[in-house]
């Protein structure tokens, strides 16, 4: 229940934090931290404009775009204090819960029969598609290496006592930030300020939506944002006590957030063509902890 | 016993009585049939599942020696599976045939070919005699053909037809080889004989024995490289016999080698290593071609192959574990297998009838003449999202139970693992995930080109949606898909009879064990996707709630500027996967032709791609042409005059009479150059 609350807490000023750090660097003073929630609240509050083209799948597939980005924040849990639910094998309940508000915001964009849409549609399923074996194999690893297969346990199982396993953990934040880049659509895959359709990927699939769906969607891109920054912080809190580790989850996610701020800022998106070859970089980058993993258990004796 | 000659004599009654009916009559007299020996069989088959075993013995004959009747566990869950699936496809058949009712003739021979397929179906389950065995998978495939061909007018269809039939032969030749090699060396066609056997060879032999059987089974399941059949028969037949073939028809090779698994006594650890290549392979390269196909029947021809291969990740899974005597890596492995073929029967049953629903609407299947269906068929649209959703392995629907449940496997089978196997468990888990994404991007856009959007061509006739009474048997699939998908629970006491055959564990003493090791795994899964469906609700409320007075304008879609879209702008199926295609290109096939469009006021230009199967080129194709050729080096024998035939004749007479007489000189000589 504490991970609940703690990334609510996080998601609503984590977007703040990008947008105000991208704003110093660019030497504007930038919005206030809380900008991105009054934006959502000023959302709910609006009428809506659908599509003529669109059927019932647009109008419901906000909604539960939603609630599978909730219910996968239910899942994660923080350090010794367990998610809302957890049991072995939750990770993968994680992915495909994801996975299944994913399908809905791609049919959703299908919906509208515009052909922006459904470009972005098809770089969003094939992108998420790339990312998901790193995530499953960075779990893996880590539940061959503690002996257990759900997220709380895994974690509360993890500690950090050799050069090795301080290499994984960097790997493994490295991972689990890329994974979390991609899901999120933010640099270096996609670009959420560029000014052009044909160069976006998740903005490109919301253009018709609006009003209340539109502030659903922003609200679950926030908590995405919280979840995975939540999952770093657990690959290093472990077993501190909460007088630690409470803080330590602010600071980590002040810093990631920092992080991507300052990557949006001084990094240009990589070429479109481009992306699948990094994402399969990040897949090799997992194999590579599963390598060290094989290494801290000695089965390469 | 009576039982059973009840079960034969119905079908047999009816097929002579199929001609006098009138058309609807047929119709009906095979729904009657079908159901009641459905019920017959699923009566014995629900009282297995209960742990009761019926054994019947009859004579025989001569040569086939005593045949042995055996229903049990593992019999009764395929036999459900068949006849959920052949009752509902029947039903569903009756109203897609109507479109056909002139052509008498054809219907009569298609609803005989059809009761023979379920009822050799069925007979194969429970058979115990090898001989009576390939007889009846001889009558299922040749009634199978016989259905595939309904439309035989069409060029393509035969072809299909034809290629079925020959690879079904392939199949049987292979099980023919493995029973007769048994039987040679133990003199029984018994099924028990196989068991004698392999327990007395050990070793090499056991292994080479079940790759004769694999590979048999392989062909009728449609494991890469043995599936290029598949990807044929599946589009050329009617719509209900696609659903029943890929539902059920491909699953029968999946029983054949649970079958054999409690048969044969072998190196079970490499036998599960070898499945679980067989499978990675198929799951994967099954879906990769599955999402440049075209035509969505196909398309969904193509899927069968993956989940077949996420079936046999299952049994490999188990089989591993009987190897290394891990029960609970056994339980986990057959028990994702054999629920996941339930559910693949369901879902894929259920794709292909709502893609007899579009064919039988707009009368084309190529998905890029398709789009906006949803509008004039919202039931059928819904129907197919579901299965969609559940085939791409997403809660809460089925498909996601029975792939956590083979994911579970994967990942208790990693503990006190050593390297190789490690190695073996990563590559297979990233194989699974990667084909969970891959078929999320095929079926978002198998759907989202079929049904969403804008209509892509205007047909010259009216696009309605199919009668209720046909969407009917559609409903059920798909209730129980829901069902299974939120309350698997239900199953699991039909599903521990069956696991239990399989891994070894001796009936009604392990029960408890059984129940709970998948309790404790599903039930927490069932808990989290009720908290899901909940928190969908929850949103949904809300959103009416806040929503209720809000001001809806409908207005035509962001066009970024452009104000007079065409349907035509839409994106197609083809430019969904392009960088997909783009980036597999060296695994597919892919031809395109395309002209551009060129000058100040173009003409026009055009664009059009095809997709082969790359196996099927190196494994069918070259191979037949270089045997093309190699033979037409022997055309000048074929001159075509009589003369010339009549002398060939007359030359293999001669010489078949003369190799007796000189025979005694032949081997004197041949002993002469022994002695030098």
């Amino acid at each position: 229940m504490l991970s609940l609350i703690l990334i609510l807490i996080a998601s609503a000023f984590f977007t703040g934090i990008i947008l105000r750090v991208k704003s110093m660097a660019s030497g504007r003073k930038g919005p206030g931290l809380f900008q991105p929630v009054k934006d959502v609240a000023r959302l709910f509050k609006k009428g809506v404009v659908y599509s003529e083209t669109t059927s019932f799948v647009f109008q419901i597939a906000p909604t539960i775009y939603f609630s599978s980005v909730v219910m996968a924040m239910l899942v994660v849990p923080f350090g010794q204090s367990k998610g809302f639910v957890s049991f072995n094998g939750d990770f993968i309940f994680f992915a495909y819960v994801l996975a299944l508000g994913k399908f809905f915001s791609i049919i959703s964009a299908m919906d509208t029969g515009s052909s922006f849409e459904g470009m972005g549609a098809s770089r969003e399923a094939l992108y998420s598609m790339f990312a998901e074996p790193a995530f499953f194999i960075l779990m893996g690893s880590l539940a061959l290496l503690t002996g257990h297969t759900s997220f709380q346990e895994i974690f509360a199982a993890l500690h950090i006592g050799s050069y090795i396993s301080y290499a994984l953990a960097i790997l493994g934040t490295f991972v689990l930030m890329m994974v979390a880049m991609v899901e999120n659509s933010r640099m270096p895959i996609d670009d959420p300020k560029t000014h052009l359709e044909l160069t976006m990927v998740h903005e490109v699939m919301i253009l018709d939506n609006s009003g209340f769906d539109l502030g659903l969607i922003l609200t679950a891109g926030y908590l995405k944002f919280a979840i995975y920054g939540a999952l770093v912080v657990n690959l290093f809190i472990g077993v501190f006590p909460y007088q630690y580790s409470i803080p330590m989850f602010f600071v980590i996610q002040i810093v990631l957030a920092t992080g991507v701020g300052l990557i949006e800022s001084f990094m240009a998106r990589f070429r479109m063509s481009h992306n699948a070859q990094f994402i399969f970089v990040l897949t090799s980058v997992s194999l590579l902890i599963f390598f060290g993993v094989l290494m801290i258990l000695g089965k390469f004796a | 016993m009576n039982l059973i000659n009840v079960f034969l004599a119905i079908p047999v009654l009816v097929i002579l009585l199929l001609p006098f009916f009138k058309v609807k009559g047929k119709g009906l007299a095979l729904l009657s049939a079908i159901v009641l020996n459905a019920s017959l069989s699923g009566y014995m088959a629900a009282q297995t599942l209960a742990g009761n075993v019926y054994q019947f013995a009859f004579p025989g004959s001569l040569v086939t020696g005593p045949v042995n009747i055996r229903v049990d566990a593992l019999s009764g869950w395929f036999i459900l599976i068949i006849n959920f699936i052949f009752i509902t496809g029947s039903v569903y058949g009756l109203f897609y045939m109507k479109a056909y009712q002139s052509q008498k003739n054809n219907l009569t021979l298609h609803s005989i070919a059809f009761l023979l397929l379920h009822t050799a179906l069925v007979s194969l389950c429970a058979i115990q005699n090898s001989l009576v065995f390939l007889i009846a998978w001889e009558i299922m495939a040749i009634s199978a053909f016989l259905t595939v061909i309904f439309e035989h007018e069409k060029m393509a269809t035969l072809k299909a037809g034809w290629n079925y039939l020959l690879q079904s032969h392939v199949s049987i030749l292979f099980l023919m080889i493995g029973f007769i090699w048994v039987a040679f060396k133990t003199g029984s066609y018994d099924f028990s004989a196989l068991t004698i056997y392999t327990s007395e060879h050990q070793g090499a032999t056991g292994i080479l024995l079940f790759l004769c059987f694999f590979v048999g089974f392989a062909i009728k399941s449609g494991f890469v490289p043995f599936h290029t059949w598949l990807p044929y028969a599946h589009p050329a037949a009617p719509a209900h016999i696609s659903g029943i073939m890929s539902g059920v028809m491909i699953k029968i090779g999946i029983f054949g080698i649970l079958r054999l698994i409690t048969l044969i006594k072998v190196d079970f650890y490499a036998i599960g290593l070898i499945i679980m290549a067989f499978s990675v392979v198929s799951g994967l390269y099954g879906v990769m071609l599955a999402i440049v196909q075209h035509n969505l029947k196909k398309l969904l021809a193509y899927h069968s192959i993956e989940n077949i291969g996420i079936i046999g990740m299952g049994i490999g899974i188990g089989c591993i574990g009987l190897g290394t005597g891990n029960n609970v890596l056994a339980t986990l492995g057959f028990a994702g297998a054999l629920l996941h073929t339930l559910n693949h029967s369901l879902f894929k049953s259920l794709l292909f009838f709502t893609a007899g629903n579009v064919y039988q609407a707009t009368h084309t299947l190529h998905i890029d003449h398709l789009g906006g269906l949803i509008k004039k068929m919202p039931q059928t649209a819904l129907l197919f999202l579901i299965a969609a959703i559940a085939i791409s392995g997403i809660p809460p629907f089925n498909g996601f139970i029975s792939e956590f449940i083979i994911y579970s496997g994967f990942y208790y089978w990693m503990q006190d693992s050593l390297l190789g196997p490690l190695m073996t468990v990563i590559f297979s888990v990233l194989a699974l995930v990667l084909i969970g994404g891959l078929a999320m991007l095929c079926f978002t856009k198998a759907f989202g080109i079929v049904f969403l959007g804008n209509a892509r061509q205007k047909f010259h006739h009216e696009v309605k949606e199919v009668p209720f009474l046909q969407l009917l048997p559609l409903y059920l699939i798909a209730f129980l898909i829901v069902v299974i998908g939120v309350y698997p629970q239900f199953l699991l006491n039909a599903l521990s009879q069956p696991v239990n055959l399989l891994s070894g564990i001796p009936i009604n003493t392990m029960i408890h064990f059984q129940d709970s090791l998948l309790g404790d795994i599903l039930q927490p899964v069932t808990w989290s996707t009720w908290i899901f469906i909940l928190i969908i609700l929850a949103t949904f409320v809300i959103r009416k709630f806040i929503t209720r007075e809000r001001k809806v304008a409908v207005e035509s879609t962001w066009g970024c500027g452009y104000v007079e879209p065409t349907p035509k702008l839409q994106y197609t199926a083809g430019s969904f996967v392009r960088a997909y295609s783009k980036l597999f290109r060296p695994i597919l096939l892919s031809s395109k032709t395309e002209e551009e469009v060129r000058g100040i006021f173009p003409s026009g230009g055009s664009y059009e791609t095809h997709s082969y199967d790359r196996l099927e080129k190196q494994l069918i194709d070259n191979p037949i042409a270089a045997y093309k050729s190699f033979l037409g080096r022997f055309l000048f024998l074929q001159n075509g005059k009589l003369q010339f035939y009549i002398l060939y004749g007359i030359i293999f007479i001669v010489t078949v009479i003369c190799i007796p007489l000189i025979y005694d000189q032949i081997v004197s000589f041949y002993e002469f150059i022994k002695q030098i």
